[in-house]
């Protein structure tokens, strides 16, 4: 289990609750994981995000939504450093978990991606066994005895809803797996490591509609341990699992609210046209 | 007109064949087709002269023994032509050429060459058996039996054991000095290095491919053999060691540059997703990366192997080459193909010693022929086994 934390919850500083009565009692409560204050980042030249602020409240799901290129996933990378992986980008401002900051100069990266974990868009499991994709992580951690990784191995295949489906073939290639297998493979493999947040872009973006209800199955039940990020192009998805949603547009942060209200009764005239498809 | 214009068959003819001819694309498809048969044919027709002029060896119907039985001059008459060619070792043609005088006279010479000879109880060996070729025999004045490449002495000894330790030594050699060097650069070059280092070592590691193998041999011959030889204190100054790590350096930029690409094409994804879970990027090359790319490094290795063992300059000049059968490292060495290098220039043309050099030409040419077929399987296997195929 993940520990509380013990910063006392900076209550709507961010989400203003509109309508008291949709605001469920739970994500008013929720403390305060994340917080950006001003974050800008440039690819070269390119200002690809325009300093946005917001808090991401623990174990409840965020969704990001916008258009195609609104900086969305890019923001979604600053949080465990994935941005650094490319050449010639620049960040601005601050973002703070659990008050450090993670762009700080005392930062280790690799401590860090420890503790957010990340499943990517395209499912991309290792071209190894389904059992040694999951012991990957473990053994970076540490966790070497046989017996513990055999268990952790079955908790997390369990925890992502794939046991009964591999468990008879846990040394057979992951890439034998079907499409939405191979993702629900790869949250396996990064709840495996026990992280306390979870990034998640597009993950069924590239599924059938059975896989994406399954992955959203999935997420709702990794909620009650997890903080959850992600990141999606299906409106409807973000509506059916998300307490929170952000709505980026052209790099900036055009309104963030609970989803009820961004959904229902949005604050500006780009969020609803946008949610109601007049546009994107 | 009209009317096919709006006929629907009218206007769908075209999608039937042969409504439009692409010719220029057909001739350059069977070109391009014919040039790569080409290459197949070009690889048999080398291989079928090669083996040709070694299939008498081959088949047992060559002998090398000094002294055959004799023909004396007197039964000239009562022998029949054929055989007698064959006994005075002659072409059709020369035999043709030759008079009666002169091929009496090339009679009495054998049959005293054979006498003289006769005093080596080796001298009716047929040394050109296969089991010659390859077991041990106790050649006179010998006191055991031994492994011997000898072939221009009174009793042409051609056991090909020592040859082929020789050129498995200094490969070895090679291979062990290589490998490591150029994965290691490899999974720098791919995985570590920044993109301006790049750009400067891969060319320059490549560009050691371009020193022709005559300057490497020089300079191993000249430099590197003082050097070790200060360094280790070893006996012989040319040896398998000195040769291994001179054919190291020839083969370092072919295993490098193959390793490299191998290592690049393995997929962003694989390492963005071991990065995400907190791997080092060192972490991410060596436990991720290389593994998706085995495959590639293991033909990089295989192919390694075939440029060293076929190699000639390089060890016909730093090797020492003596044919000694020795598993030291630090004695002179022979390798096939210098040995092909330095004595068919000296051979009879058609002779045995001739064809026992294309004999050698073939075994090199089967050595690397089933190591790569052995590799193409091993790397389909894992091919097939990673893509959970298998």
């Amino acid at each position: 289990m993940t520990s509380i934390m013990s910063k006392p919850p900076a209550k709507n500083s961010i989400v203003t609750v509109g309508a008291a009565g949709q605001a469920s009692a739970a994500s008013a409560e929720a403390p305060e994981i994340i917080r950006a204050n001003g974050v800008s980042l440039y690819y070269g030249q390119n200002k690809a995000l325009k300093q946005i602020s917001l808090g991401i409240r623990e174990r409840l799901v965020t969704a990001f939504i916008g258009p195609s290129g609104c900086g969305k996933s890019t923001f979604l990378r600053c949080f465990n450093r994935m941005n650094d992986l490319i050449d010639n980008v620049r960040v601005e401002g601050s973002i703070e978990i659990a008050g450090h900051d993670i762009y700080g100069p005392d930062i280790d990266v690799i401590e860090l991606r420890k503790r957010v974990g990340m499943v990517f868009q395209k499912s991309n499991p290792f071209p190894k066994s389904i059992y040694e994709n999951i012991a990957y992580g473990l053994k970076l951690h540490g966790t070497t005895q046989r017996s513990e990784v055999d268990k952790v191995v079955e908790t997390s295949l369990r925890g992502a809803a794939l046991w009964d489906e591999v468990k008879d073939r846990l040394h057979a290639s992951a890439l034998g797996l079907s499409g939405g297998q191979q993702q629900r493979l790869c949250i396996a493999r990064a709840i495996a490591i026990r992280p306390e947040i979870l990034l998640m872009d597009e993950p069924a973006s590239a599924l059938d509609p059975i896989a994406t209800a399954r992955i959203e199955e999935l997420i709702l039940e990794l909620k009650k341990e997890f903080t959850i990020i992600i990141v999606t192009h299906n409106m409807q998805q973000a509506a059916r699992i998300s307490d929170h949603t952000a709505f980026f547009y052209l790099g900036e942060l055009i309104e963030y609210d609970q989803t009820v209200k961004i959904f229902t009764n949005p604050g500006k005239q780009q969020t609803e046209d946008y949610v109601t498809g007049r546009f994107g | 007109m009209k009317s096919t214009a709006q006929d629907p068959a009218a206007r769908w003819l075209t999608v039937r064949r042969g409504q439009h001819r692409r010719p220029w694309e057909w001739v350059a498809e069977k070109l391009i087709f014919c040039v790569a048969l080409s290459a197949i044919i070009v690889v048999l027709l080398i291989f079928v002269f090669v083996g040709k002029e070694s299939i008498p060896i081959m088949f047992g119907r060559t002998t090398s023994a000094a002294i055959q039985d004799i023909i004396r001059v007197e039964d000239f008459d009562t022998t029949s032509p054929a055989r007698l060619r064959k006994y005075l070792d002659l072409s059709e043609q020369q035999y043709k050429d030759l008079d009666r005088e002169a091929k009496l006279e090339l009679m009495s010479l054998k049959a005293e060459a054979g006498k003289e000879a006769a005093n080596d109880k080796d001298a009716r060996v047929n040394t050109v058996a296969w089991r010659h070729l390859l077991l041990p025999y106790q050649w006179s004045g010998y006191d055991h039996p031994e492994y011997i490449w000898q072939p221009i002495s009174m009793i042409h000894k051609y056991n090909i054991i020592p040859l082929l330790i020789g050129s498995l030594k200094a490969t070895l050699v090679a291979l062990l000095f290589a490998v490591p060097i150029s994965l290691a650069a490899a999974i720098y070059v791919s995985q570590l290095a920044s993109p301006r280092w790049r750009e400067w070592l891969k060319p320059g590691i490549e560009l050691l491919a371009g020193i022709p193998s005559v300057v490497l041999g020089f300079f191993a011959l000249l430099v590197m053999a003082t050097l070790f030889q200060n360094v280790f204190g070893y006996e012989s100054r040319l040896n398998a060691f000195v040769a291994g790590i001179a054919l190291g350096l020839a083969i370092i930029p072919v295993v490098f540059s193959i390793a490299e690409d191998a290592l690049t094409s393995v997929p962003a994804s694989y390492i963005q997703g071991a990065l995400a879970l907190g791997s080092t990027r060192w972490q991410a090359a060596w436990k991720i990366v290389l593994p998706a790319a085995i495959p590639g490094v293991f033909a990089a290795v295989v192919l390694g192997f075939g440029r060293g063992i076929g190699e000639t300059m390089v060890v016909l000049m730093a090797s020492g080459n003596a044919s000694i059968m020795s598993a030291s490292l630090f004695d002179s060495t022979r390798t096939i193909t210098a040995t092909i290098a330095a004595e068919l220039a000296e051979t009879v043309f058609g002779e045995h010693h001739y064809q026992m050099l294309f004999l050698l030409g073939t075994l090199l040419f089967a050595v690397t022929f089933v190591a790569n077929m052995i590799a193409d399987q091993v790397i389909h296997r894992l091919k097939k086994r990673m893509e959970g195929k298998a």
